[in-house]
């Protein structure tokens, strides 16, 4: 754990995007406490199905929030497809890599980014209410 | 930037006094303590004097004294051996949930071997229950092994009472005291043990060099063969130079240790009070049969790693429970064995104070922690959740 970069070192002393949204559009929510990381995404989407607006919350060590604030910086602006197409792997390197124990465990940003476009879509469909979003816990 | 140590549980650093008292041993009095010219004599002669001088403090005899390469090797040693010694009369071993790995680790090896292992539960403040232990004993009960003082909450174990229930039934009784030994007084007479470890690197002495005493006419097989040094029960040339550094920082840190102790463990007192006057802050082990030098509490709703982390970046060194601070993905097995739940053993932190630490120490990390814990608490779902 005494081996992460200073991008992640970075994004973990000034996480990008903190923060919760009354009005989000879709949220997504991954990890569980007996793992110690869960991290939730909120997302707001535009007219052209872009993200407008993403913020994050996350409980979870120094990789867990650098990769929320990373995840989020790489979504905005982006189409919800192009989003849909970015996964963890795409986030760790774009903070040029975490200590290898950190990869399975603590980097699942882009997950709980694509649960809230899930999330997005499932409502716009009518079949769920934005707030079974943060019950639906993966892993 | 100011730097606060506050990890004294992991190691220390090692005592001026212990370095001078080590370093002619390097280069002048290098000899092999086995031969028999003038050199050897002279490294001989020192490493008797240190046993001695160990064997004194700890109240027990020169020859019970056998030096290892630490408190890995000690418990090793003591608990491997007594299998391999009586596994004639039977294969049945009682330990503790919350034992350092050197012991749960070597306990599970010999489960591999045959041998059966009771790991016995504690209570919410980190303790073995003495009516556990009487539970546990069987007819084929070879060893008892229960450590003095937790590593991670400092929670002081009923080692005389075990003794006694040892001793009146005939088995074998270890204790790791790597934590306690500098910090409590140790008497191997008033625990009533056969078998006790003890590390260096824990009381300002130099790392990689530990004892283990083994009271005269216990039952033990060496784990491995060579020469005929420490009575063959740990063969190889005498680390004489780590010897001499642990005799010395033992009989340092025995000086006076009524006075230095109260002093740390009246800072600790002033850092345990102002940790738990953050809101949703718990303490956890025991609040007074504990190390005097151990804080451990659960900050909720914020993890532990992230806490060390920027903790860390203003100079404070301290430890956590988590599972990203274990190296697994499971959070300490001693707050869980204590009855935390995840959320709280991940959010867990230890303290350990020092010979060396001032009140403006306390004042600083006290300064300091609240504003990292209301961050982390902002950023956390859990926090927002509640
Ligand atoms: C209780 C306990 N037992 C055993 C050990 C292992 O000692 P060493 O580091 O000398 O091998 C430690 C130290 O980490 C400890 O705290």
């Amino acid at each position: 754990m005494n081996s992460y970069n200073e991008k992640v070192m970075d994004h973990f002393k000034n996480p990008r995007n903190v923060g919760s949204m009354d009005d989000a559009d879709g949220i997504g929510e991954v990890g569980n406490i007996s793992c110690g990381d869960i991290m939730r995404i909120y997302i707001k989407v535009d007219g052209e199905e872009r993200i407008a607006d993403i913020k994050f919350q996350t409980f979870g060590c120094g990789a867990a929030i650098a990769t929320s604030s990373m995840v989020t910086e790489m979504a905005k602006g982006k189409t919800l497809d192009e989003a849909l197409v970015m996964n963890n792997k795409d986030v760790a390197s774009s903070l040029e890599g975490l200590p290898p124990v950190k990869m399975h465990c603590s980097n699942l940003a882009a997950d709980a980014l694509h649960a809230a476009i899930k999330n997005y879509r499932e409502q716009k469909l009518g079949h769920k209410d934005i707030s079974d979003a943060a019950e639906a816990h993966t892993h | 930037m100011r730097r606060v140590y506050l990890d004294h549980a992991a190691t220390t650093p090692v005592h001026p006094e212990v370095i001078a008292a080590m370093l002619p041993h390097f280069h002048n009095s290098f000899g092999n303590p086995s031969s028999i010219h003038s050199f050897g004599r002279e490294s001989r002669q020192a490493v008797d004097e240190a046993r001695e001088l160990v064997a004194k403090i700890l109240g027990a005899t020169a020859r019970e004294i056998v030096f290892t390469s630490g408190g890995t090797e000690a418990d090793n040693l003591a608990i491997q051996g007594v299998a391999l010694a009586k596994k004639g009369q039977g294969r049945h071993i009682i330990t503790s949930q919350i034992e350092h790995h050197a012991v749960l680790d070597a306990c599970k090896y010999l489960e591999t071997q045959g041998f059966a292992v009771t790991y016995l539960p504690v209570n919410a403040e980190g303790q073995v229950q003495i009516a556990d232990v009487l539970a546990a004993i069987r007819p084929d009960t070879i060893l008892i092994t229960i450590m003095h003082a937790n590593n991670e909450t400092g929670a002081l174990q009923p080692i005389r009472e075990i003794g006694r229930l040892a001793k009146e039934h005939k088995i074998t009784f270890h204790t790791d005291a790597v934590q306690a030994v500098g910090s409590i007084p140790v008497n191997v007479d008033d625990l009533g043990v056969d078998l006790l470890s003890l590390s260096a690197h824990k009381f300002y002495g130099p790392k990689g060099i530990g004892v283990l005493y083994i009271r005269n006419g216990t039952k033990l097989k060496p784990l491995y063969h060579g020469g005929g040094q420490e009575r063959k029960l740990r063969p190889g040339t005498e680390n004489h130079v780590g010897v001499i550094g642990l005799a010395k920082a033992l009989e340092l840190a025995t000086t006076e240790m009524d006075t230095k102790q109260a002093k740390i463990k009246a800072l600790r007192d002033k850092l345990m009070g102002g940790l738990l006057a953050i809101p949703e802050v718990k303490l956890n082990g025991h609040p007074e049969e504990r190390l005097p030098g151990n804080v451990n509490v659960s900050i909720r709703y914020v993890e532990g790693e992230s806490l060390i982390l920027s903790l860390d970046m203003q100079g404070v060194a301290v430890s956590s429970g988590s599972a990203c601070t274990s190296g697994s993905l499971d959070p300490s097995h001693v707050l869980l064995a204590m009855g935390l739940s995840h959320g709280e053993a991940h959010g867990s932190l230890r303290l350990t104070l020092g010979q060396d630490n001032t009140e403006e120490d306390v004042d600083y990390v006290l300064g300091i922690l609240p504003p990292i814990v209301l961050r982390l608490r902002q950023m956390s779902p859990l926090y927002h959740k509640r």
